[in-house]
This record gives C-alpha cells, sequence and structure tokens, in this order.
C-alpha cells in the first residue's frame, strides 16, 4: 500500500465562454500524500480555486488525469462522483454555504442523509460527535443566522468531516473571519491533521499558511512553488498568546 | 440514499414556508373539494330523480294526443282524438297490459264547509290507483263499482286534505266539487314532488264516469290514458302496440298524432339531464384540479429558481440528480396529496351543508375519495417532475456560485 492519497497529471479546465478560452489551470502535475498539510497560494485568478473543485470532484477536468486513492477520478461518472464527494472528501467553502432555517445539527447531518451505506438512526450522534470535535456542540439547535462567521465555519467543518472522509479540502475557509477566529479554524484543522487527515486549504494569507506543513504556490493556472514548511506554527499556542498581544496581530 | 430519508427532507423544506406551502395547496383544496362535493351532490340529484320515476308506478306507458299535431282535425272540430273505448281496446285487445285507465284532467274549486281550495281533479277508473301504486293513509280507495255506478266518491291528497279540513278527518266527509257534493273515501299517501316538479298531493281523485258526465259537461275534455305493463322488458313492446292499435282505430292518422311514453322514456330524459349536470360539474372540477396542479408547478419553479445555492449544497455534500429529483417530486405530491386530503374534508362539509339544506340524502362515496386522491396525487407528480428535472439538471458550481 502506497502513501499517496492523490495524484494529478497534466490536469487542465478551460472555460470557454463564446470565442475566449480561458485557460483557469494549465497542466498541473501534483502528488500528494497520506497525512499532508498542504496551504495553496497565488493570486487572485490564479486557479487555486478551480484546482480546488477538481480535487474536490465538484467538477471535471477538460484534460489530464486525477487519481484519488487509486481511484480513475477523471473517468468517473457523475453518480460515482456523486458517492466519492459523500464518502471520501470534505469540502469546506469560504462563505460556509449552511442551509438557511436549518439548525447545525440538521447542516451536519446533511451528508449522512444523503449516504447510501450509512443508517439513518445514528446520525445523530454522529453529527453531535463531529460539533464536538470543532468544539461547537453547544450550538447544535441554533440556526446559521444566530451564529457568528467562526462558528458558522466550525459548523461547516463539522459537517465535512461528519461522514469520516480522509481527505478536507477548503477554499479560503478563514477569507470571512477575523485573525482570533482565523487561528480558532486553523486550531480545528491541525487538530484534524494530528488526528490523520490529509488537508489541503487555499489562502491568501500568509500567517494562515504558516499553520499548513507544505505550501504549493499558483500563478496563471501553474504550480510556480512547492515547499516544505519545516517550521509550522502551532495553532492553540498562538491562540494561548493572543489575548496579549490582541490588537497589535 | 434512502427514500425515507429523501421524504423527511422534503417534508421538512415544505414545514419551512408553511404559508408559501398552504398558498400551493389552495388550488388542489378548492379542485377537489369541487369533485367530491359535485359528485355527491350530483348523485344526490340522481337518486331523487329515480325516487320521482319510481313514485310514479311501475312499469307506466302513459298515452295522449300530440295537439300540435292534430290542430288541423281541432279546428275541424274533431277535438281530442282518444276515447273510452281506446282504453277498452287498450285494456282488452293488448297482451302485456296488466291495467289500464282513462284519464281526465281539469281543475276546480273545492269547497268543505266555509272552506274554499282550488286544485286539479282527476278522472280515473279504479285500476288507476294498481297502476300509480298508490295507497291511502285514511279510509280507501273507491272500486271499479263506484266507476261502473258513477258514484259520486272521491280520494283526496295530503295536500288537499291538509288545507280543506286541517285537523279533521276528512273520511266521510262530503266536499263540494264545482258545487257538486262527493263523498271522501280517502286520503292517498303523499308521493311528494313529480318529475316535473308539481306536487302530486294537490289533487282530488273521483271515478272517470262521475267526472264525465257531472263535472266536465260538454266542455272540451282533456284525456289521456295510464297503462301498466307486466313486466320491464314488456314496456317496449306493448308501447308499440298500443300505437299500432290507435293507428288502426283512427283511421288517416299517423304516428305523430299520438304520444305514447313510458316512465323508463322518463327515466333515461331524467338521467341524461342530471348526466350532462354530472359532466359539466366535472369538467369543472378538472379544470380547477388542472389550474391547481399549474400552480403546483409554477410554485414549484420559483422554489427551484429560489434554491439553487441549497441544491448546489446538497449536491457538494453527496446528493445525486436522483436524490434533488425526488426531493422535488415528493415536495410537489405531499402538496398535491395534503391538498386533496383537506379538498375531501371541504368536499364533504359543503356536501353535508348542501344536503341539509336541500334534505337530501347526499353520501360521499369512496369511489369519489379514490379518484380524487388519485387525481391530485398523479397532478403532483405530473406537475412537479418539470420543476424536479430543472433542479436535478442543474450544475454543482454554477449552482453553488448562484446570487
Ligand atoms: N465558471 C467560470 N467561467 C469562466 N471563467 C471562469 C469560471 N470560473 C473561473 N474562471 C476563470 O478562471 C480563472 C481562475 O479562477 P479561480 O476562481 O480558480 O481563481 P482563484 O485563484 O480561486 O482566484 P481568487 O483568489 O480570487 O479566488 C479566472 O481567470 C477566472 O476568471
Ligand atoms: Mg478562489
Amino acid at each position: 500500500m502506497t502513501n499517496t492519497l492523490l495524484t494529478t497529471k497534466s490536469l487542465s479546465k478551460t472555460y470557454i465562454m463564446g470565442d475566449i478560452q480561458v485557460h483557469a489551470l494549465r497542466h498541473v502535475n501534483l502528488e500528494v500524500q497520506k497525512g499532508d498539510f498542504i496551504a495553496i497560494m497565488g493570486a487572485s485568478g490564479s486557479g487555486k480555486t478551480t484546482f480546488m473543485n477538481l480535487l474536490g470532484c465538484l467538477d471535471k477536468p477538460s484534460e489530464g488525469e486525477y487519481i484519488l486513492d487509486d481511484i480513475p477520478v477523471h473517468q468517473m461518472n457523475e453518480d460515482d462522483l456523486t458517492v466519492i464527494r459523500n464518502q471520501k472528501i470534505g469540502y469546506v467553502f469560504q462563505s460556509f454555504y449552511l442551509l438557511p432555517r436549518t439548525t447545525a445539527l440538521e447542516n451536519v447531518e446533511l451528508p449522512l442523509l444523503y449516504c447510501r451505506k450509512c443508517s439513518l438512526h445514528d446520525r445523530h450522534q454522529k453529527a453531535i460527535k463531529a460539533l464536538e470535535i470543532v468544539n461547537i456542540a453547544d450550538r447544535a439547535k441554533h440556526y446559521p443566522n444566530q451564529l457568528s462567521g467562526g462558528q458558522q465555519q466550525r459548523v461547516a467543518i463539522a459537517r465535512a468531516i461528519v461522514n469520516d472522509p480522509s481527505f478536507i479540502l477548503a477554499d479560503e475557509p478563514t477569507g470571512n473571519l477575523d485573525t482570533r477566529t482565523s487561528i480558532e479554524v486553523m486550531a480545528v484543522f491541525q487538530q484534524l491533521h494530528a488526528n490523520g487527515k490529509t488537508i489541503v486549504l487555499v489562502t491568501h494569507e500568509p500567517d494562515i499558511a504558516q499553520y499548513a506543513h507544505r505550501h504549493i504556490t499558483f500563478k496563471d493556472g501553474r504550480i510556480i512553488s512547492d515547499k516544505l514548511n519545516t517550521n509550522p506554527k502551532h495553532a492553540t499556542q498562538d491562540l494561548l498568546n493572543l489575548p496579549q498581544t490582541d490588537e497589535e496581530a | 440514499m434512502s427514500l425515507l430519508g429523501i421524504i423527511r427532507i422534503a417534508l421538512k423544506s415544505l414545514t419551512r414556508n408553511k404559508t408559501r406551502t398552504f398558498l400551493t395547496m389552495l388550488g388542489i383544496i378548492i379542485g377537489v373539494a369541487a369533485v367530491i362535493a359535485m359528485l355527491a351532490i350530483g348523485q344526490g340529484a340522481q337518486k331523487i330523480v329515480e325516487d320521482q320515476v319510481n313514485s310514479m308506478g311501475t312499469n307506466v306507458i302513459m298515452v295522449y294526443s300530440n295537439f300540435s299535431q292534430s290542430a288541423v282535425r281541432q279546428a275541424a272540430g274533431g277535438g281530442n282524438l282518444l276515447t273510452i273505448q281506446d282504453a277498452e281496446a287498450i285494456r282488452d285487445q293488448l297482451d302485456g297490459v296488466l291495467y289500464t285507465s282513462p284519464v281526465y284532467n281539469s281543475w276546480g274549486q273545492l269547497k268543505y264547509e266555509s272552506k274554499n281550495w282550488r286544485t286539479g281533479i282527476m278522472g280515473v277508473d279504479a285500476d288507476y290507483f294498481f297502476i300509480r301504486d298508490m295507497q291511502t293513509s285514511a279510509g280507501e280507495l273507491f272500486y271499479r263499482s263506484d266507476v261502473e255506478n258513477g258514484a259520486k266518491v272521491c280520494v283526496i291528497g295530503k295536500t288537499v286534505a291538509d288545507n280543506l279540513f286541517g285537523d279533521i278527518n276528512p273520511v266521510g266527509k262530503i266536499i263540494r266539487i264545482r258545487n257538486i257534493p262527493f263523498t271522501v273515501t280517502g286520503v292517498l299517501t303523499a308521493k311528494g314532488q313529480s318529475v316535473m316538479g308539481n306536487d302530486q298531493d294537490d289533487a282530488v281523485i273521483a271515478p272517470y264516469t262521475t267526472v264525465y258526465q257531472r263535472l266536465l259537461g260538454h266542455r272540451w275534455r282533456n284525456m289521456m290514458i295510464m297503462v301498466s305493463a307486466v313486466s320491464r322488458d314488456a314496456i317496449h313492446i306493448v308501447q308499440q302496440d298500443i300505437m299500432d292499435l290507435l293507428q288502426a282505430r283512427h283511421r288517416g292518422t299517423t304516428s305523430e298524432e299520438f304520444v305514447v311514453s313510458s316512465q323508463t322514456d322518463l327515466a333515461e330524459t331524467a338521467n341524461s339531464v342530471s348526466h350532462t349536470m354530472t359532466i359539466l360539474l366535472a369538467s369543472i372540477a378538472g379544470i380547477s384540479l388542472l389550474v391547481g396542479g399549474i400552480g403546483i408547478m409554477n410554485i414549484m419553479l420559483v422554489s427551484v429558481t429560489e434554491r439553487v445555492k441549497e441544491i448546489g449544497i446538497r449536491m457538494a455534500v453527496g446528493a445525486g440528480k436522483r436524490d434533488v429529483l425526488l426531493q422535488f417530486i415528493i415536495e410537489a405530491m405531499a402538496i398535491s396529496i395534503m391538498g386533496g386530503i383537506l379538498g375531501i374534508l371541504l368536499g364533504f362539509g359543503a356536501a353535508r351543508v348542501v344536503s341539509k339544506i336541500m334534505d337530501w340524502n347526499i353520501a360521499v362515496t369512496a369511489w369519489s375519495i379514490l379518484l380524487s386522491v388519485g387525481f391530485s396525487m398523479s397532478i403532483g407528480i405530473f406537475f412537479g417532475w418539470y420543476p424536479a428535472k430543472k433542479a436535478a439538471n442543474l450544475n454543482l458550481i454554477d449552482a453553488l456560485r448562484y446570487e
């Protein structure tokens, strides 16, 4: 058994808008190991979201190969992709994407409802457990509009991990959050990483990227750098230090 | 994902927007209520007509002159074509005839002591009571011997009895019909309204011989013949035989100059009228169900557009096309079934109110409930399909980005 979680080979995505072709992603080759914690950076429009959508099986590549857990995802049909999204991947969005007028608990239960092999009767316990992992179980009965941005993002992360996927993708998960809540969310990701999850997240903030173990930079749809972060910061420690340096940070 | 789970999801989304869900249901509610009430009322009306037709008697055939056709003859002084001899010929010569009676119809003033009542006067043979299944509620009918003797006896309908006698027992009393004294032998059992809508109990019936000699005199005589056939199956043949016999007896007449109509003819006419009514009402109900269905489709389309992002989120966490399709179809079906159930209750209530007001015996049949539930369910599926398909075919990324 290899330690490789996913491989992309010459992965490309071209949007065609009338006469114009937008090459959002150009022949990207990447290998992600199990247990990686990757931060993707790059200028706006460099193709980060496009790449994440392909990794998350939300979209299909125009060209190239994507192998996830030895599954040739690029050859899969819509139904198979649905199952992969549900079972293997947890996706966290910048603007949370929680269902309105639906409690935190029900939002977290959502992937379980669409899970073909899951039984329905233990879904409450599973959802509560996921909420406990991200430390928001006390708000289980709250509606999204009764939660702060950081709390909503925790609920969204709980939803992403409720089916216990080994692979978590997050596109600018701290993009809508202030410094403190950003670090709180990063602490959650670090904790998930410590528990063996593979994490790929996109961020514009170098500070946030410091919590990841590997840095990848995109430019014009290509990877221009791929470096290990040998000395990642610890979010929980930073949080302890934060009250003293609150406003200056 | 399990069907149960999808049903749960669909119902949850409906309860999230209760007002809209109810408004969407309204069309179906009204449509189904209309179907239920219409069918119940239609059947009630049909039952009434049947009862009225049956109140005429059993296997009754009516024979009369068609005045519009014999106008020339009348102008020449011929008068009514039918005669007592015709009635006797029908009685004596035709197989399949059980009873025959001539019927003279007239109007006149009745008087008992100081009370007056204007009513229909009928002169009939004693067999008339058998033809029309008439019984007395007090006293007795008159007999063949009374007819043969031209006795001055009569039976009166309930309406006449009420108006002339009030609480007094009319049996044995003497009333004056057009100033000629008659002894009341009995009061007829009430029959209610006729098919034509007139009060069958507002009449005085006397032997035709007496009516002919004492009351009608030389005046124009409006006579018809009532016949009863031995069986329902015989009615048709007897009708034809009567027509043939009349034409043979009145040389040079055409079949247009006589009308030989039967109770079944009348029942058929009445039935076809109520049938037409039922079809009319059913199409109104059908149209409102259709409009209700289009309403569902409309709201579902709005709802899909409103919830594009929600659909995108569901797909992102693992909802397949099939799941989304089912969710929206089940939502549409739930709306229409709920609407159907509320409609049944409403229609049931409406039918009850009508039955109270009209004093009809109206029954909501299981059949009409099945029909409307089935219909509203199919409407849910039919009109829910297009919006559901639209939702299921959304592109995930586009749906997520939709603002
Ligand atoms: N649906 C689409 N149709 C057409 N072009 C698109 C579409 N989505 C993205 N693009 C284009 O693809 C390129 C890459 O977009 P992408 O969203 O991946 O950038 P990004 O790196 O995530 O940027 P940001 O940091 O602003 O989120 C951009 O030029 C964008 O305009
Ligand atoms: Mg982006």
